[in-house]
């Protein structure tokens, strides 16, 4: 006899996962389509190798090995004219082959062009910094390390930017979860308070849409305010809302309205 | 000397008011709640703009001050980051006695849209808040009519040593 297996969803599977589904690509054009993209990425095959290369929107992009990133870098700052380092940062590719993508986006003012290199390191393995060759470096591979925890060798301060420095966890890894793990959830209580008040101040409210008309802890109703911890039944009375109190307050005067002027000249 | 014109039919012929200590005291800290300057992101806008001609806090005698130890009202306008939750508790120890704290905001009041692993879900994890105000960001009416809300708190309790400091926990 065969094993059973359970048929409830068998047809709406295929309605919520398409089984041919193929994300769009951005078409790439051959690097020689372009002759200044040809003559640089022939420069840079001269002295380095190259896995692969291809224009994608007008920019040119280069996949290279880890350990030659300096010398890539340092090669297009010095002679192909490529003088800014606009953007860098880490892909997470952990999930798919165990692997993360760095890319390093250049931009050359003289040549109005960008290039992109690319490179793949495996789980663990730091990265040369490029510190050195540009200023702007600086802060991305140390945002690199605090969101992805790839470290940047030869970095002089490779701490974490953004988030505090006794964080624990990377949160732009796809295993991160968004709302927190356990640390990011109790951080500030345990951080204030201590561990012990976590009983006290309780876990973290993660649904601010939740409106509990009845909850009289949480939320007043404008103008049926009870004390706090009052059961509501619905039939509270209505409490008129005020500015202040109604017989005035001491030494101040109330404002009369049927006494003050209302202009409506604006050109007075 | 100044010369103080009395009016004789009044107050049986004296320049004086009769009142108690709770009053006056009471009259004294709500009229002149100073606030600490507390702008965490856009709320911060909303606050300096009541502070500023157009709604004029300083009608009500809300000024805002830059020390903590000067400040009476810790206006927390803003979202509130998990890095910077032991800086507002150290604001908030810092401000003396009596003092209060209005909440202004979602994200201050819950976390907001912020429903993230960096932000804290509201501010009372970490100190107690007295006034809640709704908003996204909050008009300034809504801080002026906060403002009064807690003025008529304050006039409303004790004014004396029998005052409980208020504690988390």
């Amino acid at each position: 006899m065969r094993a059973y297996t359970p048929k409830d969803d068998v047809q709406a599977k295929p309605y919520y996962t398409d089984r041919f589904y193929v994300s769009p690509q951005v078409p790439k054009e051959a690097v020689e389509n372009d002759a200044v993209f040809a003559a640089d990425l022939a420069a840079i095959k001269a002295k380095f190798e190259v896995s692969d290369a291809y224009i994608q929107v007008g920019q040119m992009v280069v996949y290279i090995h880890a350990k030659d990133n300096y010398g890539v870098l340092e090669l297009l700052r010095d002679e192909l004219e490529y003088t800014q380092l606009t953007e860098m940062s880490a892909i997470d590719w952990l999930a798919k082959e165990n692997k993360f993508e760095i890319f390093y986006q250049m931009l050359s003012m003289n040549k109005r062009k960008r290039v992109r290199i690319k490179m793949f390191i495996e789980n663990g393995q730091a990265v040369n910094s490029v510190n050195e060759l540009f200023r702007s470096a600086d802060w991305s591979e140390r945002e690199m390390f605090d969101m992805f925890g790839i470290e940047a060798n030869g970095h002089p301060f490779m701490k974490r930017i953004l988030l505090p420095y006794d964080w624990q966890g990377h949160p732009l890894l796809k295993t991160y979860p968004l709302e927190g793990d356990e640390f990011a959830a109790w951080y500030e209580v345990d951080k204030i308070y201590g561990k012990e008040a976590r009983d006290i101040i309780g876990p973290e409210l993660r649904d601010p849409a939740k409106v509990d008309r009845y909850d009289s802890d949480r939320f007043a109703r404008l103008g049926h305010e009870v004390p706090k911890g009052t059961v509501i039944t619905g039939h509270e009375p209505k409490i008129e809302q005020s500015y202040q109190e109604e017989g005035g307050v001491f030494m101040i005067k109330k404002f009369d309205k049927k006494s003050s002027v209302v202009i409506d000249d604006p050109q007075r | 000397m100044a010369q103080h014109k009395i009016n004789y039919t009044q107050d049986a012929g004296l320049p004086v008011a009769l009142t108690s200590i709770d009053k006056i005291v009471n009259w004294g800290r709500s009229n002149s709640l100073w606030a600490l300057t507390y702008g965490l992101a856009c709320c911060g806008i909303e606050m300096m703009a009541s502070g500023a001609s157009r709604f004029d806090f300083d009608r009500y005698g809300t000024i805002f001050r830059a020390s903590p130890r000067q400040a009476d009202v810790m206006i927390v306008a803003g979202t509130l980051t998990k890095k910077h939750a032991e800086f507002i508790k150290r604001l908030y120890d810092q401000m003396t006695e009596p003092r209060w704290v209005i909440s202004m905001g979602s994200c201050a009041n819950t976390g907001g849209m912020f429903n993230t692993y960096a932000t804290v879900q509201g501010v009372d994890r970490i100190i107690p808040v007295d006034l809640y105000l709704p908003g996204c960001a909050p008009r300034p009416e809504t801080l002026q009519y906060g403002v009064m809300l807690l003025q008529k708190k304050i006039r409303a309790n004790k004014a004396g040593n029998a005052q409980k400091p208020k504690r988390l926990m």
